[in-house]
């Protein structure tokens, strides 16, 4: 056997043997696992599975292992997704930590930030929050304001960040602030790390339209950030904040293909049952029609990012490609939930209590909830703003 | 890795489009247009493909061909997009070759086969009879006369029908489809040239009693629907990859004037609302590829999930053409409108591709049908 045949014979074997079984189903929107210091368990498998994989570094499968990762190749990693995602199973941590901040300070963190902050994110026992927008400040990200002065030894931070997502069950936050407000605005900008034990750091959590209140604002008032929290030059955090941003979309991007789709059942199956069939057929022609027309563009996109991965694993140089992946995926992921809802018809019309079943309430939930996809992490406009200049290099 | 190209298809890839855009630019297709030409496509191009060995892709090496399938095909068809190229790589090169291949008879093969290959032989399928693609209802009859058949009815929309040598004409035989070789010039044989918005070749034929021999069946009498299917598959992962060429050509160019046209003193690709449209056709045309390389890449596999993704790479190729074509007339603001100007040669040429072999509700439905919905 290949070294990667073994290595994929052993994963599987590893894993058979130790997600637990309850791991191994479809995992429902509240119980992901983001652990830190407030983590709630609502199955004590989820704190064992979570245990087991970061012991082995794979909660981060391919950070080095010097720092509690998994030091796998990219072709290792593929392998682990594959062999998780045939198996059902769950991610064992999911957070900002893992997919934005820890890219960063592997790119751009100091070894003492490293050291620090990399190890806790691996294990689950902090959890990171994104401290970026501000009431003024969306898609405008660089205008933001909130302000941090060094005095000595520590930044004095005040401001007024919105959208923290989770502010109110995370433990650190990572921001953007203003450290020089004479330069022009990209110029001013600084990416600091601070701890939200200080009494200074207020998250409000923000009733949506879904009910839920994933999004938070967070009041920064008088809060001393030690020097050491800076990441990068000072005033040169738009460049990291770019980069964190990349992370962002890609995990964004990344919607349509998740642990869901092995459990999630299909829009046609679901409109077989909603509207009934005929030799097999979904009863209602445009309806077929209309989840025709998505399952093809959804299809057509998954080809897409298959074909991005075969060019990168075939060594050619990132593709124009991965620009696109944030505003299709997201844009599908909002169509897919319209389709779902137009299959139900009253039934998918439901908030609460009598009359609709959990996976009704569900869908209607998260139907709202997919509104935000193509809002957060840069908006749809953005990202086509994005292609438009630097793939097909058309003046600003 | 079906979803990059083989070292050989990036050859033939590099090498078509050098040829067409020296060879046969769209100043090409405007001639034949203007002139009236009788034949529609350059024979002189048409020799210079074959020599390329582009002819002989879907052909048995036995035959004179080399077999190496349409995934390779595929990229001289979007080539040949790209100038919007008029000539009988659909009919001839790709239905004809396929048919002739995965049907024929040794006879047959050696009678049609290196002929096709050199470019000699120009072949036609004869199928619509409608006003849409319907390869399941055929009505012209093909009834029993002694040893051979008699061949009476109509057909429309045959591609380069009124100028082949050979049409392959499906019949109803009374409990299903048969495919008959008949000569275009059998007695019988009523050719109407039809002057199509897109400039490209076209022909109603009616078969007014028409006398073939059995020698004439083109695989097993009554087994018509299954080879049609197959081979439309090869057509239609083809035209898919020629409409790809043709949308991104139309594409590119529409960006590359919204670089160069200024208007209120500066080039309106600054403009938001044009730039957003631009990123979105720019998606649509990159999904596209993939759907027409997962197609073609299945068919040479012979995966069976073949024909769900040839269906779903019409489709994408049918909806991103027409976006490209209309977007690039609207784009280009008043001269996108005028015969002088080229985008609108696109435009037209999506209409007629869309309606070819299945047009986007035709492929919708084929799609969740071999889905299972």
């Amino acid at each position: 056997m290949t070294d990667l045949a073994t290595f994929r014979a052993e994963t599987r074997a590893w894993l058979e043997e130790n997600c637990p079984p309850p791991m191994r189903t479809w995992m429902p929107e509240d119980e992901q696992v983001a652990g830190g210091k407030k983590a709630v368990w609502k199955r004590p498998e989820q704190k064992i599975w979570l245990d087991r994989m970061a012991a082995k570094g794979w909660t981060a499968p391919t950070w080095p292992k010097k720092y509690g990762g998994g030091g796998l190749s990219n072709d290792e990693a593929l392998i682990l997704e594959e062999e998780m995602q045939d198996l059902g199973c769950r991610a064992p941590l999911r957070g900002m930590g893992l997919s934005m901040l820890g890219p960063v300070l592997l790119e751009y963190g100091t070894e003492e930030q490293r050291q620090t902050h990399l190890p806790p994110i691996i294990k689950g026992e902090i959890r990171w929050c994104q401290g970026y927008s501000e009431p003024e400040a969306g898609s405008d990200l660089a205008s933001l304001r909130t302000r941090a002065v060094l005095q000595g030894e520590h930044f004095l931070v005040n401001g007024h960040k919105i959208w923290t997502s989770n502010a109110h069950h995370s433990d650190w936050i990572f921001c953007l602030v203003r450290t020089d407000p004479t330069v022009k605005k990209h110029d001013g900008i600084s990416f600091l790390l601070i701890d939200m034990s200080d009494p200074g750091v207020r998250p409000r959590p923000i009733r949506l339209i879904s009910g839920a209140s994933v999004f938070c604002e967070t009041f920064i008032e008088n809060v001393r950030v030690p020097a050491g929290n800076l990441v990068g030059e000072l005033n040169k955090g738009w460049t990291i904040a770019k980069r964190l941003l990349e992370h962002e979309r890609k995990g964004i991007g990344g919607i349509g293909a998740r642990q869901a789709a092995k459990f999630e059942t299909p829009v046609e199956q679901r409109a077989k049952q909603y509207v009934g069939e005929v030799d097999g057929r979904i009863a209602d022609a445009s309806l077929r029609e209309k989840i025709a027309a998505y399952n093809i563009d959804a299809q057509a996109f998954q080809l897409t990012r298959r074909r991005a991965a075969e060019e990168a694993e075939a060594g050619q140089p990132p593709g124009p490609l991965s620009a696109m992946f944030k505003y299709y995926a997201t844009e599908l992921n909002k169509r897919r939930y319209e389709t779902i809802l137009d299959v139900e018809g009253f039934q998918g019309l439901g908030w609460e209590g009598d009359g609709f079943n959990d996976d009704e309430i569900r869908l209607t939930r998260e139907w709202l909830r997919a509104k935000a996809n193509t809002i957060e992490g840069g908006t749809s406009e953005v990202q086509l703003n994005i292609i438009a200049k630097r793939v097909l290099g058309l003046p600003d | 890795m079906a979803m990059i190209l083989t070292e050989e298809a990036r050859m033939v890839r590099d090498s078509a489009l050098g040829f067409f855009r020296e060879r046969s630019p769209i100043t090409e297709l405007r001639k034949l247009r203007d002139s009236n030409d009788p034949v529609g496509f350059s024979r002189a191009l048409w020799a210079q493909m074959a020599e390329l060995g582009w002819t002989g892709f879907l052909v048995p090496e036995e035959y004179g061909g080399s077999a190496f399938g349409i995934a390779g095909l595929a990229q001289v068809m979007e080539a040949a997009g790209r100038t919007l190229t008029a000539s009988p790589l659909l009919s001839t090169a790709l239905l004809g070759a396929c048919l002739v291949s995965t049907a024929g008879s040794e006879a047959q093969k050696s009678d049609i086969l290196p002929a096709l290959v050199t470019g000699e032989r120009i072949l036609a399928l004869a199928l619509e009879e409608g006003t849409r693609h319907a390869p399941h209802s055929i009505a012209l009859k093909a009834q029993k006369d002694g040893a051979g058949y008699r061949l009476s009815g109509r057909k429309t929309f045959v591609l380069d029908g009124h100028i082949a040598d050979t049409l392959i004409v499906a019949a109803n035989t009374g409990g299903g489809t048969t495919l008959f070789l008949v000569p275009s010039t059998a007695s019988g044989v009523a050719r109407t040239r039809l002057s199509m918005v897109d400039s490209r070749n076209a022909a109603n034929i009616a078969f007014d009693n028409v006398a073939v021999g059995a020698d004439a069946v083109l695989g097993p009498v009554e087994g018509g629907a299954a080879i049609l299917d197959t081979a439309l598959d090869y057509a239609r992962a083809g035209l898919a990859a020629e409409m790809l060429g043709s949308a991104n050509e139309a594409f590119d160019r529409t960006v590359q004037y919204l670089k160069d046209r200024k208007q209120f003193g500066v080039a309106i690709g600054s403009f938001q609302a044009l730039k957003h449209r631009a990123a979105q056709m720019f998606c649509e045309v990159e999904v596209t590829r993939s759907a027409v390389m997962a197609a073609t890449a299945a068919l040479d596999q012979g995966g069976n999930d073949a024909a769900a993704l040839v269906s779903l790479a019409k489709a994408k190729a049918n909806q991103t053409f027409f976006l490209c074509g209309n977007e690039g007339v609207q784009m280009h603001g008043g001269i996108g409108m005028t015969d002088e100007h080229e985008i609108g040669f696109f435009t037209k040429r999506a209409r007629v591709a869309i309606a070819t072999f299945g047009d986007t509700v035709f492929h919708q439905d084929r799609f969740a049908h071999s889905m299972g919905y």
